[in-house]
């Protein structure tokens, strides 16, 4: 099953590198990888989803604390989460059919940013559920290109994975501390 | 005051308590070779490769010589690093490599003997760092020190661009606290696992203490010995291991595994607790997993978080240092004794002993087992023995018979070949007051001999006995074994030992029967000079007992039994 795993690092040249190789070198397959600041200067957050069992999350878990710039990782996977991810899709669009995209995209709560003669960027943001099923609808009109950023992950309520941290909760692999 | 980022590097070193380099300069590390000159206290070795150079840090640091510090220019010096490096990751060995790196507005444009030497040794590096600005040198230097020594050791690489050495800044030592957010290696178990161990050690009938090289690591000897005697329980210990627990105890097996005794590997199988003290089931170690001790109960005390639960499932994790948790436990032992579990062992010894211990007569022929024993009995069991790999470093793991820790460097997890005469060179430096032994291969020698010119040039002495087979003598096994006697590849033409060890101004003695092997042990024990003995032994010998890889630990594949009117030899 999925598993999205939240990682904490340090923003240095070649974290990324590290985290990628570690997959690859443990045979691991990412589904999704986003990386990007957090709130903190020097720490960036990487949200991985991976497929993988549960015994083999809590090991990759743990070699990604044995990176020197991983500061925290948690498993949010059933924990109560919002979860966001972004796609543009290039959609061909003929004056027959522009009215009923345009409602498809109402329907969906998307946005349309870009409008040529016979195309349309459509942004939509949602968890991957809901953004497949709209590429589906959108699909017999005729994708032309499309980009998704991958999934980022947030736990619901006031708790903030960096708060963990700074507790000095988060210290490693769950009962193994 | 204004320094240039090598006399920063060589002054934080100096910091670090390092009295040895093994180096080799090149174009992009001169800026550091110049600024050596001012630093009387740094001693400089000149390996022959690089590749001895890591190796040299590596017998150097599981000497107790502290961290080893080899350094090599960029390109190929720093790409020779990578097996030593390598090495130095699975026996978790401290060592800080210091590559030169070219300018770093050059980097990334395909320079002379530019190369990515981070890139490449991220997955067997600890941690690794380029350092392209000559203000992060210190800090850097100060956490690959810290890194590599702390925790489970490893390898750390600094690759530091030439610019960077030759810049000059106001600079000052600054000893303040290290910051990395992301490391931390001073981790200790939970109470309740503690309790939850206890009980799993007052409840078992047949438990079994299965020593690693954390024993070693943690310094964790005397309460290894307190633990097993307190609760009468027997130890085995890994190829890293040994060491840890003196052979000639009472309550040790010897060594576990593919090359272990058999009545070790039996007794994992039957035991109703094993008691991993820092080590990692290894497969050499634990055969099939499927079969593996399955009446076993499993505590795990380590310090690597990653290795709980990785190949073998166990009941109890006791995250930590070995040495500490152990002495949280001890108190709380209640003293017992196994007399039914340990006197079955002594059973399965018996059994065994005639067939699996050494007991081939002299026939004429020179038999391996039969030298190492020799060595072990003509140096009073206290010589520092290096091994190479191969059957070589088997044989000296089951007749060298170990009672002092710290006696024993072999490369256990990459299993390098041309390991055993740099380390040992490495060893001999940082305990120059010591018998130190090299054991290798007739295939492993040669992949690194061109270091016995290092120990020359240093005036090292160390004594090397080449188990001479004419044959890759493992790979050999495995195909008489397991690919009916197709011997592809394995046998192997050498040169004369002697000869070569007189090319280097050296000591060569050539033995051919079991009666000169005190003889020439003795020489080399009075020889100033590092002298290179040629044992050519039993051609087509074969270690025993083994455990085909991938099979269960008690398949073993034993000694043809001796003919009856064989003579017993007394160990």
């Amino acid at each position: 099953m999925q598993h999205t795993l939240i990682a904490l690092v340090e923003d240095k040249p070649g974290v990324l590198n590290r985290v990628a190789s570690l997959f690859r070198r443990r045979a691991f397959n990412i589904e999704s990888l986003t990386v990007g600041h957090t709130d903190q200067p020097g720490i960036s957050r990487m949200t991985i989803v991976i497929d993988s069992d549960q015994v083999s999350t809590e090991r990759v878990t743990s070699y990604l604390y044995k990176l020197v710039n991983v500061i925290q990782v948690e498993d949010l996977t059933a924990r109560p989460t919002v979860n966001r991810d972004l796609a543009m899709i290039k959609v061909s669009v003929t004056p027959t059919n522009r009215t009923e995209i345009i409602q498809l995209v109402d329907v969906f709560r998307a946005r349309i940013v870009d409008v040529s003669n016979d195309s349309m960027i459509v942004e939509i943001t949602g968890d991957e559920e809901k953004i497949d099923g709209f590429v589906e609808v959108l699909r017999p009109y005729g994708i032309i290109e499309m980009v998704r950023t991958g999934m980022v992950s947030m736990l619901r309520g006031s708790t903030a994975l960096t708060t963990l941290y700074q507790n000095g909760n988060g210290n490693g692999n769950g009962k193994s501390h | 005051m204004k320094y240039t980022g090598a006399q920063i590097l060589l002054e934080c070193l100096v910091r670090e308590g390092v009295k040895t380099i093994f180096g080799y300069p090149g174009g992009a590390n001169l800026p550091i070779y110049d600024a050596l000159n001012h630093y009387p206290s740094i001693h400089h070795v000149l390996g022959r490769h690089e590749q001895g150079l890591t190796h040299m840090a590596d017998g150097y640091a599981r000497a107790g010589g502290g961290v080893g510090v080899a350094m090599a220019t960029s390109g190929p010096g720093a790409t020779n690093m990578v097996t030593g490096i390598a090495t130095a990751m699975m026996d978790s060995s401290p060592i800080v490599c210091i590559t030169g790196q070219v300018a770093s507005y050059y980097i990334g444009y395909d320079a002379f003997q530019e190369t990515d030497i981070t890139g490449i040794t991220l997955p067997i590096t600890k941690h690794n760092y380029l350092v392209t600005d000559v203000r992060d040198i210190a800090h850097t230097v100060r956490e690959a020190f810290y890194i590599a020594r702390t925790g489970r050791p490893g390898p750390v690489l600094i690759d530091i661009a030439k610019d960077a050495q030759q810049n000059a800044i106001e600079w000052a030592y600054d000893d303040s606290p290290i910051r990395l957010p992301g490391y931390r290696p001073d981790k200790r178990p939970l109470p309740a696992d503690l309790q939850r161990a206890l009980e799993l050690i007052h409840s078992a009938k047949r438990p079994l203490i299965l020593a690693g090289q954390g024993v070693l690591q943690s310094n964790a000897m005397r309460e290894l010995r307190e633990f097993a005697e307190k609760t009468q329980t027997p130890v085995a210990v890994t190829l890293l291991g040994i060491g840890g627990f003196p052979a000639s105890h009472p309550l040790s097996l010897g060594m576990m595994g593919m090359h272990g005794e058999a009545w070790t590997n039996r007794a994992i199988q039957q035991a109703d607790l094993l008691l991993a003290f820092g080590m990692r089931f290894d497969d050499r170690v634990t055969g099939s997993l499927k079969t593996y001790a399955p009446n076993a109960r499993k505590i795990h005390i380590e310090i690597d978080p990653s290795e709980i639960n990785k190949n073998v499932k166990v009941d109890v994790a006791l995250v930590g240092d070995l040495r500490e948790t152990l002495q949280q436990i001890i108190p709380h032992l209640d003293a017992c004794c196994h007399e039914e579990w340990i006197a079955s062992i002594q059973a399965m010894k018996d059994e065994v002993r005639p067939r699996d211990i050494q007991n081939l007569p002299d026939t004429g022929h020179l038999y391996a087992a039969h030298v190492i024993n020799d060595l072990w009995r003509y140096t009073n069991g206290k010589a520092l023995i290096v091994t190479d790999v191969g059957q070589h470093q088997m044989w000296a793991a089951q007749y060298y018979h170990q009672d002092d820790p710290h006696l024993w460097i072999t490369s256990g997890g990459l299993g390098t070949m041309g390991f055993g005469l740099p380390a040992g060179i490495g060893a001999k430096i940082a305990r120059p007051n010591d018998e130190v032994w090299v054991v290798a291969g007739d295939g492993g020698f040669q992949m690194t001999m061109a270091e016995l010119a290092t120990a020359v040039q240093e005036n090292i002495k160390v004594n090397v006995a080449i188990i001479n087979n004419g044959y890759l003598g493992m790979v050999r096994q495995w195909q008489q074994l397991f690919y009916e006697k197709r011997y592809m590849g394995t046998p192997m033409l050498s040169p004369d030992f002697v000869k070569v060890a007189e090319a280097y101004g050296l000591t060569g003695i050539q033995v051919n029967k079991r009666p000169e092997v005190e003889g020439a042990i003795r020489k080399a024990q009075e020889t100033p000079g590092t002298v290179v003995i040629d044992f050519r032994v039993e051609a087509e010998d074969c270690v025993y007992p083994m455990v085909p890889a991938g099979a269960s630990l008690d398949a073993m594949i034993r000694r043809p039994t001796p003919e009856p009117e064989m003579e017993f030899d007394e160990i």
